[in-house]
């Protein structure tokens, strides 16, 4: 089962997270909300634990509003592919701030480890890419997570987006909270809105 | 092509006053699935320059990007059309949990003269299907009511939070009709 070059998603998600500065950052559901829970709680951290496909749209909705602000989705390929369409939405809007990151384990952890497209047809690149989005690649190394983390900085150049290749261990889950108004009115709290 | 019979010879004005009100309630980020019904609108919008029309491959999208908007400061409004509530189901949960402000104005299909039998059974459990989803709808019969209609919509959606549909029915619009 185990193939070569499959990283760590604990060490994929802490090391895009690391040097993160004003970065806003948004979990898809599943592991990837509970790695970025594992790297440090932060006030503009966007957990999600449902809403499976809406990421990617949430990223775009929170890059338009603050082009300013490098804005960072991490989720899995099963929650990618259920969005599959936002691809080319994002593509048409062309967000310089939007960065994408899918930690692809080939399967669907959260349910069982049933085998996602991704093990065998579907390449979330070619789709990116063919949906407009031309800064799109394969990771294999930890030196192109880390060149990846420092170009999620560059608001002026994306959108973005980087397919993860990642090993299939079970973790210790790390939970975030479960409040959804809690942690969206915490990151417009710390973007400077008040409440209504 | 298909047109949309309208009441009158001339182009409705009722979309100028949706425009309007959106405007005055600093809208700016307007997804959309596009609706012969919205066309209008949907111009108004991408020539618009305080107002960014966003096309969806499907409504869903929508629903979660508005939330995003919402997380960075912006309010937004969902156009579709009724076959396009039934796409957003499992997305409106998005709504009561991060608790951000929701307002879709939805063209209706499936009803008032409808030549389409296709169109009939979502149009049918548009208004249902919103409100076992907690949203609240309202609705626009006649384009002198569309300002009232809109402005208590956006009113609600806004201030109060109360997530909040306005369908546009399809006397409003006028019926579809195909030509030969």
């Amino acid at each position: 089962m185990s193939k070569a070059n499959l990283l760590d998603r604990r060490q994929v998600v802490s090391t895009l997270l690391a040097n993160r500065k004003d970065v806003v950052a948004i979990g898809g559901l599943g592991a990837s909300t509970n790695d970025m829970c594992a790297a440090g709680d932060h006030a503009r951290n966007f957990y999600l634990w449902g809403g499976m496909g809406g990421a990617a749209m949430i990223g775009l909705g929170l890059a338009l509003a603050q082009p300013k602000l490098p804005v960072l989705v991490i989720t899995g390929d099963g929650e990618m592919l259920m969005g599959l369409g936002s691809f080319a939405t994002i593509g048409l809007q062309k967000p310089a701030n939007l960065s994408i990151v899918v930690l692809d384990n080939e399967a669907y952890g959260e349910t069982g480890g049933q085998t996602s497209h991704t093990s065998a047809a579907a390449d979330l690149v070619g789709v990116a890419k063919a949906c407009g989005i031309a800064d799109s690649r394969s990771v294999t190394t930890m030196a192109e997570v880390e060149a990846f983390a420092r170009a999620v900085h560059d608001v002026s150049a994306g959108p973005r987006f980087v397919n993860v290749k990642i090993d299939n261990a079970s973790l210790e889950r790390i939970l975030p909270t479960r409040d959804g108004t809690y942690i969206v009115n915490r990151i417009r709290g710390d973007l400077g809105f008040q409440p209504i | 092509m298909h047109a949309r019979a309208d009441a009158t010879d001339t182009a409705p004005n009722w979309p100028d006053d949706i425009f309007a009100t959106l405007q005055r309630f600093d809208v700016r980020q307007v997804p959309y699935v596009p609706d012969a019904g919205h066309s209008k609108l949907i111009e108004r919008v991408l020539g618009s320059s305080t107002m960014r029309g966003i096309p969806l491959t499907t409504e869903e999208e929508g629903v979660a990007l508005l939330a995003g908007a919402w997380a960075g400061g912006q309010r937004g409004v969902l156009l579709m059309q009724s076959s396009g509530v039934g796409n957003c189901i499992n997305m409106l949960s998005l709504i009561p949990i991060l608790r951000f402000p929701f307002l879709t104005l939805v063209t209706m299909r499936g009803e008032w003269g409808e030549f389409n039998p296709w169109q009939v059974p979502m149009g049918s459990t548009t208004q249902g299907v919103f409100e076992l989803s907690g949203v609240q709808v309202l609705r626009a019969s006649s384009a002198p009511e569309v300002p009232a209609v809109l402005e208590a919509a956006a009113s609600q959606a806004y201030n109060a939070l109360t997530p909040t549909a306005v369908l546009l029915s399809q006397r409003l619009i006028g019926a579809k009709v195909f030509t030969k």
